[in-house]
């Protein structure tokens, strides 16, 4: 057994800084490195582009950034843990193996799993009575059947811990929890139990704190963000944990940002509920329960997390199709920005009201002024220039597109002193509506595939 | 004394559907007493007032000096169907520092 494992934080989401694998790779040692590519609504994206090409449907970048880091990858022994594959693990894998091969590189293992895409699965689950109802609302699934665009179970670490056992280097997913990316290999590595819910609840605190790369080492700091050493070089944050379940949180030495109690603590607090209850497919982890120590410089341990049993359920992410929205920007200059900005937002909108076109919404914001703060921000002075920041929202996309329309004649009819339209006319932009529900555990299964170049 | 919470704490924000959580976090272990007893869920739903539609829930986490707090119906739906610019919430924390409180007890910021 190793003494300890170093895993390394390489993409928080899809879109992430691009050359943060190879600093994670190159900078330092690790032993693991994982990369988080899905959103709530990225699965709907590449279940279109499946549609459109059955070879696609998996995270493009993911390739580009695995070629990059492979090479290093295979002579560190640097295993990849990811969750690019999106609806199409197998594709994602099968373009890797062709890339290895143009390299001559031989022996390559990658893991793939499957089985959490269930958006062919669900009448049939429902006819069974297993109903995927909207876990947040009630609302039954029926009102949207029809509109639905992706439904992928989220599967926890066994199907990425049963992947590393058959050898795999790489192991590309679709639908799972971001945090198993990070606590597999340490299951893996020290055969933890799965019913040793104090360690599982660790190493589930060591992923959520992983989850979104410079997020935790001083990317977007609250506290004190003046004294964030070299933002521009930020490294990305490493889970050194040990077989006692001891996780201590650090980062390359030579790179920018800083790991102290404060960033992640503030990390800690993104994205949570319930803090007792952080509910994963292996267990509960108990948030409240969770003691940072700075025990060097840019090192935080991480210890005492008490962890409590799984629930027989797994989360399910489902998307759907619901209408269209476009929104659109124009800047207006001193004097009287802000007046000429709310007179522009009232010509248009008596503008659409002309038109008989009907929307669900219609949102008007000031940026600059009171977009983030609303009643709470405090009113400057002077305003130099105002962003008119105006949206719509309807079912009918013709009304969509015709409100697009309307933006480039406000230039020339309407306030003075406005520019800012260099973008062209906004087009229509489908909205995927999220609809998460709960399954069964023994309804669904994942399947590990293990491939050798 | 009136204190506002940006001095004695720092915060980030998230969302979860049309949610926005966020938590703060108490500079100083002293400061921690303070905002737990006067960050209140009622008094952060008045602050928020125009903003957040729903209810306000309150959890502690007195182990990382910290209070988190769920602002339900605060994103204009949420996601890809909000329209609003900050549609997932980001500048919710530093709105909820803008939080002023007046204070009995004395402390040294």
């Amino acid at each position: 057994m190793k003494e300890k494992i170093r895993v390394a934080s390489g993409q928080g989401f899809w879109g992430d800084l691009q050359t943060a694998p190879l600093d994670q790779v190159s900078k330092g040692p690790i032993d693991y490195i994982m990369m988080d590519f899905l959103a709530e609504v990225t699965m709907s994206i590449m279940q279109k582009q499946k549609k459109r090409n059955p070879e696609l449907g998996y995270a493009r970048d993911l390739v580009h950034l695995v070629e990059q880091i492979l090479p290093i990858c295979l002579e560190k022994n640097i295993k990849i843990i990811t969750n690019g594959g999106g609806v199409n693990p197998e594709g994602c894998r099968n373009e890797i193996f062709k890339w290895a091969h143009k390299k001559g590189i031989k022996g390559l293992k990658i893991g793939t799993v499957l089985g959490d895409d269930i958006l062919s699965r669900i009448e049939d689950f429902t006819r069974r009575g297993i109903r995927l109802n909207n876990m947040e609302t009630g609302q039954p699934i029926e009102q949207v059947g029809h509109k639905i665009l992706s439904a992928n179970v989220y599967f926890g670490a066994r199907p990425i811990v049963d992947a590393l056992r058959q050898g795999a280097q790489i192991v590309i997913t679709g639908r799972t929890t971001d945090t198993a990316l990070t606590y597999a290999p340490m299951i893996h590595e020290f055969g933890w139990s799965w019913n040793d819910w104090d360690k599982l609840a660790v190493g589930v605190v060591a992923g959520h704190i992983l989850e979104c790369g410079g997020q935790a080492t001083g990317g977007n700091f609250s506290a004190d963000w003046k004294s964030v050493p070299d933002l521009a070089h930020i490294g990305f944050p490493i889970a050194e944990a040990y077989p006692t379940g001891e996780i201590i949180l650090t980062k390359h030495e030579n790179t920018g940002g800083m790991v102290t109690v404060q960033t992640i603590s503030e990390q800690l607090l993104y994205e949570i509920g319930d803090p007792g209850n952080y509910i994963t497919p292996e267990c509960i982890a108990d948030f409240t329960t969770i003691k940072l120590e700075q025990v060097g410089k840019e090192r935080v341990r991480l210890s005492g997390v008490k962890g409590a049993p799984a629930t027989d359920m797994y989360k399910v992410s489902m998307s759907y199709s619901d209408g269209y929205t476009a929104v659109s920007t124009l800047t207006y200059a001193w004097p009287d920005a802000l007046e000429k900005a709310k007179k522009a937002d009232e010509i248009l909108r008596s503008r659409l009201s002309d038109l008989g076109l009907q929307f669900d919404e219609i949102r008007t914001e000031f940026l600059g002024l009171d977009s983030c703060h609303g009643p709470i921000a405090e009113m400057p002075d002077v305003v130099n220039e105002v962003v008119l920041r105006i949206g719509v929202r309807s079912h009918d996309h013709s009304a969509v597109e015709r409100f697009g329309k309307e933006i480039a004649p406000l230039i020339l009819t309407g306030p003075p002193g406005v520019t800012g339209f260099a973008g062209g006319r906004p087009k229509p932009s489908e909205v995927i509506a999220y609809w998460p529900a709960l399954i069964p555990k023994d309804a669904v299964r994942p399947q590990v595939v293990v491939q050798e170049a | 004394m009136k204190i506002q919470l940006l001095q004695i704490a720092h915060a980030r924000s998230g969302d979860k559907g049309d949610t926005g959580n966020v938590g703060i976090i108490a500079r100083k272990p002293e400061y921690y007493p303070i905002i737990r007893k006067y960050a209140t869920a009622e008094r952060v739903k008045q602050h928020f007032e125009g903003i957040c539609l729903g209810q306000v829930e309150r959890y502690e986490l007195p182990n990382i000096l910290a209070l988190n707090f769920l602002l339900h119906k605060s994103l204009g739906g949420g996601g890809t169907v909000s329209l609003k610019n900050d549609a997932q919430g980001k500048t919710l924390s530093s709105a909820l520092l803008r939080m002023t409180i007046e204070v009995e007890e004395r402390i040294i910021i």
